[in-house]
């Protein structure tokens, strides 16, 4: 691994850096704040399980925040998550609350548009209403929660020293789990945007377990939180410790355990298996706002209490948090990008061309898309996603969906097979089955992805999706992945297409 | 394991806690009988009861400070500290207040007429009465907060019983045909004993407020 690309990344560490400062607060800062548990004890605990839950559990939420935008380029990928470190810092320091979702959502967003890609409006409306339900499902956790607790505690008598004794083990316990969901769920702000273009390849572990390479960047970004949490948190944990001096430690024990189910909800892939399973609706794996989900849990436990001393112009605060901080991040990184590519000499983004050629039309048609109303554009190459919109803007005559269709399927990813890079693909990462119908595809090219994803269906089973159902979501999830993996490996720059 | 070395250190000083309140009933108990072997004339048996109340309110020093330094030393109940350091040293001076009458008697030996006996004794037995109900509700304070109000009002009760005593048996001193300066000393005795409950009042009102503190 080369110096430049531990550079591009020292934006997310620092992110990572920030969030491990400002968020370890949420999960152990009343517990320390209150001196209920030592800094040390708090800080070992955090770090460790921030690092499992990034490692271990990162994988569904990061997944979300790569539709929002794939950058496709590192020093992209280092300018939005250096914007979004920058807009957390600044708003920090002006003392207006922020969140590193909705900062990173902004700059993603911002990126976009000086790429000219296209930014998915359903997952920006499953993203920015999760915002606004994350504080409310805490809230709703926080009373029931509470009540449940308080009246266990009225029935069971305990002595005050027993209870003391207990909520201590309890808001460590809690803390724990509160961190792995924090890794979990937030280890998608940090690194999320580096994994399309990880600089890692995926190993094994002797038999026992494979590392992808985004596992590789959530252990770094895991690591960074760590460092944050350490050398910087303990000043942020008094702080809330104060803040919330009214909460008695039963309460901050419920506020953690209702933070760290919200996140834990929003992150955990093998939850959402279980649920497609019992054939239950289930929750969008999103990064979503760990301090915002306390403030929910607080000021439910404030309703149930009978809705005294509640913050509302807090609320106001954060409802502007909402439009100012990826408004901010958003602009902030659309201007660093154009600083970085043109008076650093950067690439920002890899330009993504669009044709609609035969391969393209005829699949089109086989769709049910009359390609006859496309008229003059048959063969026209664009040089971006918006321009290719725009022109379809003009034809006639196709629905939303018929458009994204096109949209996916004109865009230009010349790929080309050779032997020696599929030698350097990590050996856990593919099946034999897999590994051996790419093996066939050896010398040959292709100018849309999907023209690979139908060869290599064509070569093996083991290549096929499986039917769209939320119980297959893991598995197709998972051969997304390995197929994003071999588009990364096999991708050559030059656009041009072969005669 | 480390998990049942917490909870035998909780237990041991939930112990301590639980005794420290033993001693101050004792206390009260002890000093009930002593006025009582001392207004009958058995000396031996109230010399006897002075030595018992002297160890007790030793013993009971001897705990609180064990108690407070545990609890700062080991950072426990940080949020209700310094609540429980202001009760328990508050129930102390109701052990030094049973203590110091002990003494007057022994060193003063009032010679107490036979008419007022009765009514020494009704204000003794309030005065404890509101003690011992002080303790009960102390205890609740650390297991059932809400609970503490049903052992307060008994606390009021006792004390104002005790006053309405008090002031009688002042009228009756101060109507006899007694010297002057014999009234003056049954007078501070009957002070003496009454003020153990009003400080239980007193500590009463602020239990109060720390359970308020506490269920909320």
């Amino acid at each position: 691994m080369d110096v430049a690309i531990l550079v591009f990344l020292s934006s997310g560490l620092f992110l990572g850096w920030s969030l491990g400062a400002n968020d370890a607060a949420n999960v152990f800062g009343t517990a320390v704040g209150t001196r209920m548990v030592r800094f040390t004890t708090a800080a070992l605990i955090c770090s460790v399980f921030v690092i499992l839950g990034a490692v271990i559990s990162g994988g569904g939420a990061a997944h979300t925040l790569g539709k929002l935008g794939a950058i496709n380029i590192m020093p992209g990928a280092f300018m939005v998550a250096l914007a979004a470190a920058l807009t957390v810092y600044l708003m920090t320091k002006a003392s207006l609350p922020v969140s590193t979702t909705q900062a990173i959502v902004g700059a993603i967003v911002g990126w976009n548009l000086f790429s000219e890609s296209l930014t998915d409006a359903g997952t920006l409306i499953i993203l920015v209403s999760t915002w606004v339900i994350c504080p409310v499902l805490a809230g709703v956790i926080g009373a029931g929660l509470y009540r449940v607790v308080t009246g266990g505690l009225r029935v069971a008598k305990l002595h005050l020293l027993r209870l003391d004794a207990y909520t201590r083990i309890g808001l460590i316990l809690a803390g724990a789990f509160g961190a792995y969901s924090l890794g979990a769920n937030n280890i998608a702000n940090v690194m999320g945007v580096f994994v399309p273009v990880s600089p890692f390849t995926a190993f094994n572990v002797g038999d026992l377990f494979a590392i992808s390479s985004a596992q590789q960047l959530f252990l770094l970004g895991g690591i960074a939180i760590a460092v944050g949490v350490f050398t910087y948190s303990k000043r942020v944990m008094l702080t809330v410790g104060r803040d919330l001096a009214p909460l008695s430690p039963v309460a901050a024990f419920v506020v953690v355990v209702s933070h760290s189910i919200v996140l834990f909800l929003f992150a955990s892939q093998g939850l959402e298996h279980l649920l497609a399973r019992a054939g239950l609706p289930t929750i969008p794996l999103v990064p979503v706002s760990s301090s915002q989900a306390v403030i929910g849990a607080i000021i439910g436990i404030g309703l149930m209490k009978g809705g005294r001393g509640i913050n509302y112009r807090l609320l106001g605060n954060i409802a502007a948090g909402w439009a100012a901080t990826p408004l901010i991040a958003g602009v902030t990184c659309f201007v660093a990008l154009f600083f970085l590519q043109n008076v650093f000499n950067q690439q920002v983004y890899r330009p993504v061309a669009y044709e609609l050629s035969a391969p393209v039309l005829a699949r089109a048609e086989a769709q049910g898309i009359d390609t006859g109303r496309l008229g003059d554009l048959a063969g026209r190459r664009f040089a971006s996603a918006a321009r290719f919109t725009d022109a379809l803007g003009e034809a006639n005559g196709l629905t939303g969906d018929q458009r994204d269709a096109l949209i996916r399927l004109a865009e230009i990813d010349r790929l080309v097979i050779d032997a020696a890079t599929l030698a350097r693909l990590g050996k856990g990462s593919l099946t034999e089955g897999q590994r051996a119908a790419v093996a066939t595809l050896v010398g040959q090219g292709f100018d849309h992805r999907w023209l690979l994803d139908d060869a290599l269906e064509r070569a093996s089973a083991e290549w096929r999706a499986r039917p769209d159902t939320t119980v297959n979501k893991l598995f197709n999830r998972a051969l997304d992945e390995q197929r994003r993996a071999l588009y990364t490996l096999f991708r050559v720059d030059e656009v041009d297409i072969e005669p | 394991m480390k998990r049942t070395a917490i909870f035998s250190k909780t237990r041991e000083l939930e112990g301590q806690i639980d005794e420290f309140f033993d001693k101050v009933g004792d206390g009260a108990l002890s000093f009930k009988l002593g006025i009582g072997y001392y207004l009958s004339g058995d000396t031996a048996a109230f010399e006897e009861k002075l030595k018992q109340v002297n160890e007790i309110e030793s013993r009971g020093d001897t705990l609180r400070r064990q108690i407070e330094r545990k609890l700062y030393a080991q950072t426990l109940i940080p949020e209700s500290r310094g609540d429980v350091l202001g009760l328990l040293e508050n129930m102390d001076q109701i052990l030094n207040k049973c203590e110091g009458p002990m003494w007057q008697f022994a060193i003063e030996k009032p010679d107490i007429p036979a008419e007022f006996h009765a009514d020494y004794n009704n204000l003794v037995d309030s005065a404890v009465a509101a003690v011992e109900q002080l303790v009960m509700a102390a205890r609740a304070f650390f297991r059932d907060a809400e609970s503490v109000s049903d052992h307060m009002h008994k606390v009021l009760f006792y004390e104002k019983e005790g006053d309405k005593i008090s002031t009688r048996l002042k009228m009756a001193i101060f109507a006899g045909d007694l010297e002057l300066a014999r009234k003056a000393q049954l007078r501070n005795f009957v002070e003496h004993i009454d003020d153990i409950a009003d400080t239980a009042e007193d500590v009463a009102d602020r239990l109060a407020i720390y359970a308020i503190k506490r269920s909320t």
